[in-house]
């Protein structure tokens, strides 16, 4: 597998990281019902057989965090950008 | 007389060079060019192996990578390889090779007494003959199995050649170079891309090295002569000969094999004996032709029995015939070529069965060779014919496994009887007879086009020329799978022995679909993957089920396309070069101090430090810890991972990170510091010490250093972007000693600079400060006590290391400084109740571990909400407590589970388990920490520590997990 990195260019599945679902948000820890909207955070995953939204880490290359959207089926890549809003926003 | 079946002239082999070989043991003589196989059959050889369960006698029955039965044990020692294909071992002057699976020889095999136990031996025998009763099956039924079936044998120690892994960047990428794949190189080459053009032989040409053909009136031959040498010229294309393109993966990922030495005898100096490549190509062109089908009727794998394709080649392209009286069988008009091939030199062609008018043959007749065929006519009326060769022609299956790599499944096509490739990997183009296209005009135009178009879509401009113009083929084929008559085993796939009855059982079973059968029967599981096999197999379970072969369908394809060395795949990383090795700065030192080293995740650490030779790690350990709590002593801790935090918003961070608060740590203090997963349990711990407004030192514990690190990463990125704040891993910036025991300061005192204030008073317990030390060289002093003596971890750049650890020997000497490794560091740390990779398990929270007083109750961190769930604040749940043996003597272990006296060990009495034990010399007995339900409650009480798994059951008595200073007056001292 080749996945693009927005820093680094394509580079090779093994210069990376997986970790999971992107897109989550951590829960205010304020809420009242805290423990749950936690316990759904850690726990809960669509799983998508199809397009998703992953996080990967750049872990040999720039150590960056990214956004890779691909196809679990066909593993087909569709885009991938840095996870940090900051980050985008410096490399623009 | 040698070589007594090659023609006097002709092929495509160096004939001033004559190359001596041996075949189980007997000596023969080849020429340069020949393969194990062409120059066996040259020197008049037709039975090389038996075969995997019946002990059958088998021969030749291709002449490519595809071959069944040809499988030998080529060379001896650690360099033997087991079940190498005779058909595509190239020969080289010197080669031994041995048959396998016979016992005691090759021509006197008793375990072909197997054929007479073949009705035990069909389909899924192993699930029903040898059921019952169970316990036979390991004592007897598989052992004698084992004897009896199988391939070749293994070498027993350890492969003494190098293997490479290497990556190749290209445009185009063209597998295989027949003359599609030499047009679509030469296309692609021409326009301008780079190219990687892969045969598996050494030669290009592919079927044009063994069939007479013609391109633009000339023989193809030259035509193949010229191409080479302009894509040998062209600077942007790479030909890798002898290399197998293996398998496709995602995104234009490529595995390949390339044989750098596999056809000499040993590799030359610095030379691989194999490289495996990843290619990265924008496009690829499968161009791997078709491999030739044999035919299912009686006795049809007796030696001397081919396909049309392979005597062709041993014919043309190695001058060796396999045979002097010949049997064409065919179905299509490809055996009308063997037969002209047959009689041009000289090979009497006694019958021509062409199935197209009606004939069919019945069985062959014979035992170590064929002998004779039994031929039935369309009248009905048989006849019997002697021979010593048949060739069969049944049609051809496109090479096109590939494209199945990725998931997609073949096609079957009612006009051409082949399947063809499905829907194709995303950059992936065929050509030629891998496409179903099997003229040689059709392979030289798809060439050009599939080429051309690969340079275009790579961005290339490509460049028009004319194809080639090969002789006209008249394609007329009507395949033969299988003829119910005829008398004898009828083979499917002779590589494990399966035949059509195999797979009428399995189909009167129940095993119908093709999966099922597949391995019900073990069709095609064998190291050729059923290459010959597979659509006979498919087409007979059609039949025997009423179905058509599209309604059957297929299994798929899967990498490797052919076998793959383990070794290739491993390449340098093996033994010590398995993982990278990391050694500590006093590792030199170390060595000469004669200490026992032990490998701790990538990093070698002293284990401990022998006063004298033999001195076990037990005694050595007792007298490290002592020497260190009575005196002083010193371990090299740079393992510890360290991580350099800076920016504004560093506190923030940290009190985010940790339980405890960071953002009120006073510069030039260090706190203890607890990181929780998210979901609640302890992830690692370390001290993190402040050494400006803005700038922190994390340690993390030595196994969790990479792993701290990206989450810290991911916490700042994904979670806390908005944060200012940055990361460096520094763990291998700096050397780092610990210094403890009671003299620890008057060691210290000695190589620190003048001036510098180390006292209690001034620099207290969780102080830390820039110092200099040994005359203006930079470090740093940590107050910090693992062992729970007045300790200090000084931390210099890592290049004064070795110096430093050995001033501090130097120094200490008067002070009774020794070194300790990791064995007495650990025993200090139970005996402090300080918690570890035992306790840090993934499973407990910070109040399991008695540590919930670090968690602050004025702030948010990752995993507190988590780490509070009511399950995790049961009253029951096991929590961290300390075991002393009752006896003192009774070794305790870790793992063992806790039970009260007069329980029965079972899951509901268990109690909870033992996490670290060790030696405690200062209490002088066996020690342990484990988590304990209701261990608070519990302190004083007794129970048993029982370890199946070491036979042991303990007495222990429960207490305080920290067993030495309780209140911690040593380390403030
Ligand atoms: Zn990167």
């Amino acid at each position: 597998m080749r996945i693009p990195c927005p820093f680094c260019g394509e580079r090779d599945l093994q210069e990376y990281s997986f970790l999971g679902e992107a897109g989550l948000k951590r829960p205010d820890p304020e809420a009242s019902d805290a423990q749950k909207q936690f316990h759904d955070y850690v726990h809960i995953r669509k799983n998508t057989a199809g397009t998703t939204s992953e996080l990967w880490l750049h872990t040999y290359g720039c150590r960056s965090w990214i956004v890779v959207q691909r196809n679990t089926l066909t593993h087909e890549i569709f885009s991938s950008e840095f996870a940090s809003d900051t980050l985008k926003e410096l490399t623009k | 007389m040698s070589q007594i079946n090659r023609l006097a002239e002709g092929g495509l082999i160096n004939r001033s060079k004559r190359l001596k070989f041996s075949f189980d043991g007997k000596e023969f003589e080849g020429f340069e060019g020949d393969t194990l196989a062409s120059a066996l059959i040259a020197n008049g050889v037709s039975l090389f192996g038996r075969s995997f369960k019946y002990h059958r006698p088998r021969g030749v029955l291709t002449a490519g990578s595809e071959e069944p039965n040809a499988l030998v044990e080529l060379r001896s020692g650690n360099r033997l390889e087991p079940n190498t294909r005779a058909t595509t071992i190239e020969l080289f002057d010197g080669l031994a090779a041995n048959s396998q699976n016979r016992w005691p020889s090759l021509d006197i095999d008793v375990l072909s007494i197997n054929s007479l136990m073949a009705p035990l031996l069909t389909a899924g025998f192993y699930y029903k003959t040898f059921m019952w009763p169970a316990s036979f099956w390991e004592k007897i039924y598989e052992p004698a199995i084992r004897r009896a079936a199988g391939l070749g044998k293994p070498p027993e120690g350890f492969d003494p050649d190098h293997y490479e892994k290497s990556f190749a960047h290209c445009d185009v990428l063209v597998i295989g170079a027949g003359p599609a794949g030499i047009s679509a190189a030469l296309a692609a080459g021409r326009a301008g891309a780079q190219v990687i053009l892969c045969d598996e032989g050494p030669r290009l040409g592919g079927r044009l090295l063994s069939d007479k053909e013609y391109i633009n009136d000339k023989p193809a031959l030259d035509w193949v002569r010229d191409s080479t040498l302009e894509l040998e010229n062209l600077a942007n294309i790479r030909i890798l000969r002898r290399t197998t393109v293996f398998g496709i993966y995602d995104h234009g990922v490529y595995g390949a094999i390339e044989r750098v030495s596999d056809h000499m005898a040993i590799p030359r100096e610095f030379s691989p004996r194999q490289r495996s490549y990843r290619i990265i190509t924008k496009r690829a062109i499968l161009c791997s032709g078709a491999i030739e089908r044999t035919m299912v009727f009686g006795d049809n794998d007796r030696p001397g029995i081919m396909l049309g394709s392979a005597v062709r080649t041993y014919v043309n392209q190695y001058a060796a015939i396999p045979g002097k009286r010949g049997v064409v069988v065919t179905s299509s008009n490809d055996g009308l070529s063997t037969v002209e091939t047959l009689k041009k030199n000289g090979v009497q062609v006694d019958a021509i069965v062409d199935t197209r008018n009606g004939d069919m043959i019945q069985h062959a007749l014979g035992g170590k060779r064929v002998q004779a065929v039994q031929i039935i006519d369309k009248n009905g009326k048989t006849r019997e014919v002697e021979c010593d060769l048949v060739s069969i022609s049944n049609g051809w299956n496109p090479s096109l496994h590939l494209t199945c790599h990725l998931g997609s499944r073949p096609v079957w096509d009612e006009n051409k009887n082949a399947f063809l490739p499905g829907k194709l990997p995303s950059g992936l183009a065929v050509a030629g007879a891998a496409q179903g296209r099997f003229s040689l005009q059709e392979a030289l135009y798809d060439g050009i086009r599939t080429g051309n178009e690969a340079a275009e879509l790579a961005g290339f401009d490509p460049k028009q020329f004319e194809t080639p113009s090969a002789e006209p083929e008249i394609f007329d084929h009507r395949p033969i799978w299988r003829i119910k008559a005829s008398k004898g085993k009828r083979f499917v796939d002779f590589q494990h022995d399966v035949t059509d009855l195999d797979i009428e059982l399995a189909n009167r079973e129940g095993f119908k679909s093709v999966e099922h059968m597949k391995r019900y029967t073990t069709l095609g599981m064998a190291t050729d993957q059923g290459k010959t096999a597979n659509v006979a197999g498919l087409a007979i379970l059609g039949e025997v089920s009423n179905r058509t072969i599209s309604e059957v369908g297929t299994t798929i394809f899967r990498p490797p396309y052919t076998p793959v060395t383990l070794g290739a795949l491993a390449g340098h990383h093996k033994h010590h070069e398995f993982r990278p090795t990391r050694l500590t700065p006093s590792h030199k030192w170390a060595s000469e101090r004669g200490a026992v080293f032990v490998e701790t995740g990538l990093w070698m650490r002293a284990q401990y430090f022998p006063k004298y030779s033999g001195e076990n790690w037990l005694d050595a350990m007792i007298r490290e810890v002592k020497g260190t709590r009575e005196a002083a002593g010193v371990c090299d801790v740079s393992t510890l991972g360290k991580i350099d935090i800076q920016g504004e918003d560093a506190a923030v961070f940290l009190d985010r990170i940790y339980t405890g608060t960071f953002s009120t740590l006073p510069i030039g203090r260090v706190r203890y510091g607890l990181m929780l997963r998210e979901d609640g349990f302890v992830f690692d711990d370390g001290t993190t010490a402040r050494l400006g407004e803005k700038h922190f030192l994390m340690t993390t514990t030595t196994a969790g250093a990479a792993k701290v690190m990206a989450h810290l990463e991911f916490c700042h990125q994904v979670l806390w972007p908005e944060l200012n704040i940055a990361f460096t891993s520094v763990t291998e910036q700096w050397a780092q000693y610990s210094i403890a025991g009671p003299n620890a300061r008057a060691v210290l005192e000695t190589l620190i600079d003048p001036n510098i204030d180390i006292s209690n008073d001034s620099f207290s317990y969780m102080a830390c400060k820039s110092i200099t030390i040994c005359g203006n060289i930079p470090a740093r002093l940590f107050r910090i006590s693992f062992s729970g003596e007045l300790a200090y971890e000084i931390g210099v750049p890592n290049r004064y290391g070795d110096a430093l650890i050995r001033a501090l020997m130097d120094v200490g000497k008067k002070y009774g400084l020794i070194p300790y490794g990791l064995e007495a560091l650990t025993t200090m740390r139970i005996e402090k109740g300080h918690v570890a990779g035992g306790e840090l398990n993934g499973q407990t929270t910070p109040r399991d571990l008695g540590l919930n007083k670090m968690v602050s109750q004025k702030k948010d961190c990752i995993g507190k909400h988590l780490s509070e769930r009511p399950a995790l604040l049961e009253k029951n749940r096991p929590i961290l407590v300390g075991l002393k043996s009752i006896s003192g003597k009774s070794n305790l272990s870790a793992g063992a589970h806790f039970l009260d006296i007069g329980s029965n060990p079972s899951l509901d009495n268990d109690l909870g388990h033992m996490t670290s034990t060790t030696y405690s010399p200062t209490l002088n007995c066996w020690i342990g920490l484990g988590l304990l339900k209701n261990g608070r409650e519990r302190l004083g009480g007794t129970i048993r520590a029982v370890d199946f798994m070491r036979k042991t059951d303990v007495l222990v008595e429960i207490c305080d997990p920290i067993f030495v200073d309780i209140n911690g007056e040593r380390l403030r001292g």
